[in-house]
């Protein structure tokens, strides 16, 4: 698979690290997360036929993690992000 | 005069005449010969035995798509089972035996399994070797081992090299027949990027074979000249004798390149294959098309072949399989053949036609509305019988026999991204369809375009179309447009033993038993009679079988559906998919700089991860790796040694939020660390289990030098990177691996002090008050060298750690042994290494096990509440927090004489020993100089309260129960005297 880094262009995938579903940025908020939360986060995962949002790490390269939005069922990558904006875009900060 | 079979004519060169043995025997070829081709020249059919029958075998084909004809190449170690001798070029000495049978071609003692055939049908596996379930190892599979596969391994390591490469093209055109040449002369003459591959090593597809005429030059002309333009252009790249294995992801497509196949030796340097991995937005595939055969009874002796084969044989090698040949078609095309050969001398015995209304000639004998039912000849065919329209039968004399069946698309790489062929009922044949791979398209007879003039026309349109190419096409070369009209005939009426699958033995008869017996479904039919899973896949079987089903189920074709076709295309051979990666080349291999002197004080090296590590350093007189190891504890904890610790990741950790980072990553707090101080540190998972431990020193305010252990160092940065993009995006800070930027030695013992002042540049006090247990700094030493120092200790003894850039590496060691000679310092392995760290009770790999959290390992108390950090909520489950939790313990025989092991199980002194009362388990073991006695470290229910019970340990896989006493883990110095020293 190519992955169109957002920096650096199209990429070939052997670069890559894949980590999953890019749910993991969502980490509960320790104030006020309940026990159920935490479960959720550690353990469950989507794994949808069709769009999915991953992470994969450019370890081979700038060592960006990446949100990289694929088709599991034809590998089409409609979209690749910096997953430093999407965190910020969900409200994460320091 | 011995090629009887030779013709006149042909692409290959006469005046280069080339040797070769077949079972033994010398032969003469020709350049551009095949094996196949020569063998059939010198008049040689017979070629192989089957599979399963040990049938006499012959050529179906002449090309790679070949069932039958498979042998073994070369001999000692290059010696290559399973190679299709259509495909493999001639070459002078090349040495070719046949396969699966014995004592010899002629008379196989195997060949007993055809009389047996009732037995040996579809399923025969399935339904024999069910029960009992106990003869499976020992009887049933020793037998099927025996009696599978047909080549045999030389089982030496292949002295030849295969390479991987790269490669990017504008447009990749797969197949170079008159589609793929027309579609790369429009491309390539627009100054596009081109990559034309074939698996052929002359370029020109059917052209070669067939004696029609292009702007009225001969069809081989017209593809030589067409080629010879394309080597001109500067954006072309041709690459003959190179099959395009698979259509991969993203226009990224495989294929090997056969750079020495047909030589005798690689030449100096070179290697034998190359897998190219191609980067092609655009593709066209040119792959052409099949002839697929009819099945009747008998229809596999040596010299029944595809019609089109035997022309190519003719046309192209110039060689025919006998002097007298029939043919059986059900469509114009065997016609060709028929005429093909009567023009070079070729008696034609009879077209045998299907069709009724089939044209007749006054050249040679047309049969209308005929079949052949049978044939005789045991070794080679001699006789074949027809059945006449009128019901009467002739027996017709021949010593080969052509069928044409009708032209199956080569649809193969359309389908390796689950793209379905769709049916075409007016070829009656399966062309592209579905969802292709992004980015191809197909053209020519691989498309349905069977013509000449249409494969000519349909490249040049589909190359414009691809690269949205302006202005008009170049004029189409004027060639044959005869319309294809194909009416499917798969298989004489009545007959049983007639094969589909030649290479799997796989019989009309098998279908219809499948069918019988309930198996509807296309893949299950396949999977159930081996239909089509041989090294051809099928190509030319899956078809008839297809029809078959159909016909059986009363459906349509379509209906009934294909089953797809995988990677590769043609078998590859696992040395080309493994390249350079193969022993040490598996992976990088890792040095540390002062590598080549542990090499000179003769290190036995250990692989751990991609790093060489010294394990120990033998000295004169010692034989055993422990005589070694106990002296370089013993030497180390009485004086000084030095271990090369470069391998530990280091990570610099740097910016005004560096603190608070390292709050997240670590269970234990670092805000409040001192700069000039160092400190342990737990890092969890977010589940709660230990994850990685190292150091953290703190060189200034916003600057931390972090370690992890070696094996963890990717993941633990590749973590600390998902938590600073991720999950904490704003924090300033920033992160870079340092691992192969310093060399780090630990100078561990009570001289290790000492030692180091003797290099440590005087300004720098390394007193234990100037430099207390934990401090860090950077420093100079030997006269201004740049060095960071760190008096941390794995070992339990005085110890410190001192990092130098990585080129000074090998110097600091020298040095180092230079000036302790004194103090008749050691350096160590990292078996001793483990021992003192057993001996202490530091946890390792071996305690940080992916299961074990801080409780488990005594830290329970490290996991700060006062902040967040990653894995301390789930930490506090109270799954991971019973009160009999396991807690890390030390373990010692009650007879010091007496082993332990590593895995074994902790049981109650007395009771049953099973899982149930299982008591926990040990994780590390040693023999410990210092105690003179094996101890070990484990995991104990309730560890904590159980010190000086005696229980079990028991190994039941090595047969090990010994008494063991429960005790601290701190073996060595429990109070930290020492590295406090």
């Amino acid at each position: 698979m190519i992955i169109d880094h957002p920096l650096l262009g199209p990429r070939d995938s052997a670069e890559f690290i894949y980590m999953g579903d890019a749910a993991m940025i969502d980490r509960p908020n320790p104030e006020t997360a309940s026990p159920q939360d935490w479960h959720d986060y550690a353990y469950l995962r989507d794994n949808p036929a069709g769009k999915h949002r991953e992470l994969w790490f450019h370890e081979g390269g700038d060592r960006s993690w990446l949100v990289v939005t694929r088709n599991t069922l034809t590998h089409e990558i409609s979209k690749v992000e910096m997953a430093r904006d999407v965190a910020r875009a969900r409200g994460r900060s320091k | 005069m011995s090629q009887r079979n030779r013709l006149e004519g042909g692409q290959i060169d006469r005046n280069t005449s080339l040797k070769f043995t077949f079972d033994g025997k010398e032969y003469e070829g020709n350049q551009g010969d095949t094996l196949a081709s020569a063998l059939l020249a010198n008049n040689v059919r017979l070629m192989g035995r089957s599979f399963k029958y040990h049938r006499p075998r012959g050529p179906l084909t002449a090309g790679s798509e070949e069932p039958n004809a498979l042998v073994e190449l070369r001999g000692g170690a290059r010696q290559e089972p399973n190679t299709r001798a259509t495909t493999t070029e001639l070459f002078n000495g090349l040495m070719a035996k046949s396969q699966n049978r014995w004592p010899s071609l002629a008379f196989d003692a195997m060949a007993i399994n055809d009389r047996f055939s009732n037995f040996l049908t579809a399923g025969f596996y399935y339904k024999t070797f069910m029960w009992p379930a106990a003869f499976w190892e020992k009887i049933y599979e020793p037998i099927i081992r025996k009696a599978a596969g047909l080549g045999s391994l030389s089982m030496k390591e292949d002295p030849d090299a295969y390479d991987k490469g790269f490669r990017h093209c504008d447009l990749l055109i797969i197949g170079a027949g008159p589609a793929g040449l027309m579609a790369a002369l429009t491309a390539g003459r627009a100054g596009k990027e081109v990559i034309l591959a074939d698996e052929d090593f002359r370029m020109g597809g059917r052209l070669n074979s067939e004696t029609l005429s292009i702007d009225d030059m001969a069809a081989s002309d017209w593809a030589a000249q067409a080629v010879a333009e394309l080597a001109t252009l500067r954006t072309v790249r041709l690459m003959p004798r190179t099959t395009v294995i698979g259509a991969f992801d993203h226009g990224i497509y495989g294929a090997v390149e056969r750079v020495s196949d047909h030589l005798h030796t690689p030449d100096e340097g070179k290697p034998r294959q190359i897998l190219w991995r191609i980067y092609a937005p655009k593709t066209l595939l040119c792959a052409g098309a099949t002839e697929r055969p009819i099945a009747f009874e008998n229809n596999d002796r040596p010299g029944i072949m595809l019609a089109s084969a035997i022309r190519s044989y003719a046309n192209r090698w110039a060689a025919t399989p006998a002097k007298r040949i029939a043919i059986f078609t059900n469509n114009d095309d065997g016609h060709k053949t028929a005429a093909d050969l009567q023009a070079k001398g070729v008696e034609i015995a009879a077209v045998v036609d299907t069709r009724a209304d089939a044209p007749l000639n006054d050249m040679y004998q047309v049969l209308r509305g005929a079949q052949v039912t049978d044939t005789k000849g045991r070794l080679g065919l001699t006789f074949a019988e027809v059945k006449l329209a009128d019901g009467t039968s002739r027996t017709l004399e021949c010593g080969a026999l052509g069928l044409s069946g009708g032209w199956n698309p080569n649809v193969h790489l359309t389908c390796h991204q689950r793209g379905r062929p769709e049916w075409n009922a007016g070829l009656a044949a399966f062309v592209p369809g579905g969802t292709l791979p992004p980015g191809m398209s197909v053209a020519g007879a691989a498309n349905g375009d069977f013509s000449t003039h249409g494969a000519l026309t349909s490249g040049a349109v589909a190359a414009k179309k691809a690269l949205g190419l302006k202005g008009k096409a170049a004029k189409t070369p004027q060639a044959e447009d005869t319309p294809v009209s194909q009416t499917p005939f798969w298989y004489v009426e009545g007959c049983s033993r007639a094969w589909l699958d030649q290479q799997n033995d796989v019989t009309v008869k098998d279908v219809k038993l499948s069918h019988q017996e309930g198996f509807r479904s296309v893949e299950h039919l396949k999977r159930y009679t081996t239909l089509g899973m041989a090294t051809d896949q099928g190509k030319t079987s899956n078809m008839g079988g297809l029809a078959i089903m159909a016909e059986l189920a009363g459906k349509a074709i379509p209906e009934v559906g294909t089953t797809i076709f995988r990677p590769p295309y043609t078998p590859t051979a696992i040395g080309t998919l493994a390249g350079r990666m193969k022993g040490m080349e598996f992976h990088p291999t890792r040095l540390t700089p002062s590598h080549f002197w542990a090499k000179e004080r003769g290190a036995v090296f250990v692989e751990v991860g991609n790093w060489l590590r010294a394990q120990w350093f033998p000295i004169e007189g010692e034989t055993h790796w422990r005589e070694s190891v106990d002296r370089e504890v013993r030497q180390t904890r009485a004086s000084v040694g030095v271990c090369d610790c470069t391998t530990l990741g280091k990570i610099d950790v740097q910016g005004t939020d560096a603190a608070a980072f390292l709050n997240k990553v670590y269970c234990n707090g670092f805000a409040k660390l001192a700069v000039g101080k160092t400190r342990y540190g737990l890092m969890l998972r977010e589940d709660g289990i230990a994850m990685d431990d190292g150091t953290a020193g703190r060189l200034a305010e916003d600057h931390f030098v972090v370690t992890t252990t070696t094996a963890n160092a990717a993941k633990v940065y590749q973590h600390m990177e998902f938590v600073r993009q991720c999950l904490f995006p704003d924090m300033d800070v920033q992160l870079i691996s340092t691992t192969e930027a310093w060399a780090q030695y630990a100078v561990a013992g009570p001289n290790s002090r000492k030692l180091l002042q003797k290099i440590v540049d005087a300004e720098f006090d390394i007193s234990n008050e100037g430099f207390p247990f934990m401090a860090c700094a950077n420093i100079t030493v030997c006269g201004g060298l740049r060095a960071r120092l760190f008096r941390i200790s794995f070992s339990g003894e005085l110890a410190f750690e001192i990092a130098v850039p990585a080129r000074y590496g090998d110097a600091l060691m020298r040095k180092l042994m230079e000036e302790g000679e004194e103090f008749e310092v050691t350096p160590y392995g990292t078996e001793a290494l483990g021992v003192m760290r057993i001996e202490k009770g530091h946890a390792a790999g071996n305690e940080l096990n992916g299961t074990t959290t801080a409780n488990n390992l005594g830290m329970g108390r490290m996991v700060s509440k006062a902040k967040d950090s990653i894995g301390s909520k789930l930490s506090e489950r109270p799954g991971l927090n019973e009160d009999d939790a396991l807690k890390q313990v030390g373990i010692r025989p009650v007879d010091p004489s007496k082993k332990i092991t590593a895995g074994g199980h902790l049981m109650n002194a007395s009771g049953p020993v099973n899982a149930k009362h299982d008591q926990g388990y040990v994780t590390s073991a040693a023999f410990s100089p210092t105690l003179d006695s094996m101890i070990g470290l484990g995991f104990l229910k309730n560890g904590g309260e159980r010190q000086g019970e005696k229980m079990r340990l028991v190994s039941p896989v090595t047969d090990l129960t010994v008494e063991v006493e429960i005790v601290s883990a701190h073996f060595v110095d429990p109070e930290g005297e020492r590295v406090r020293a």
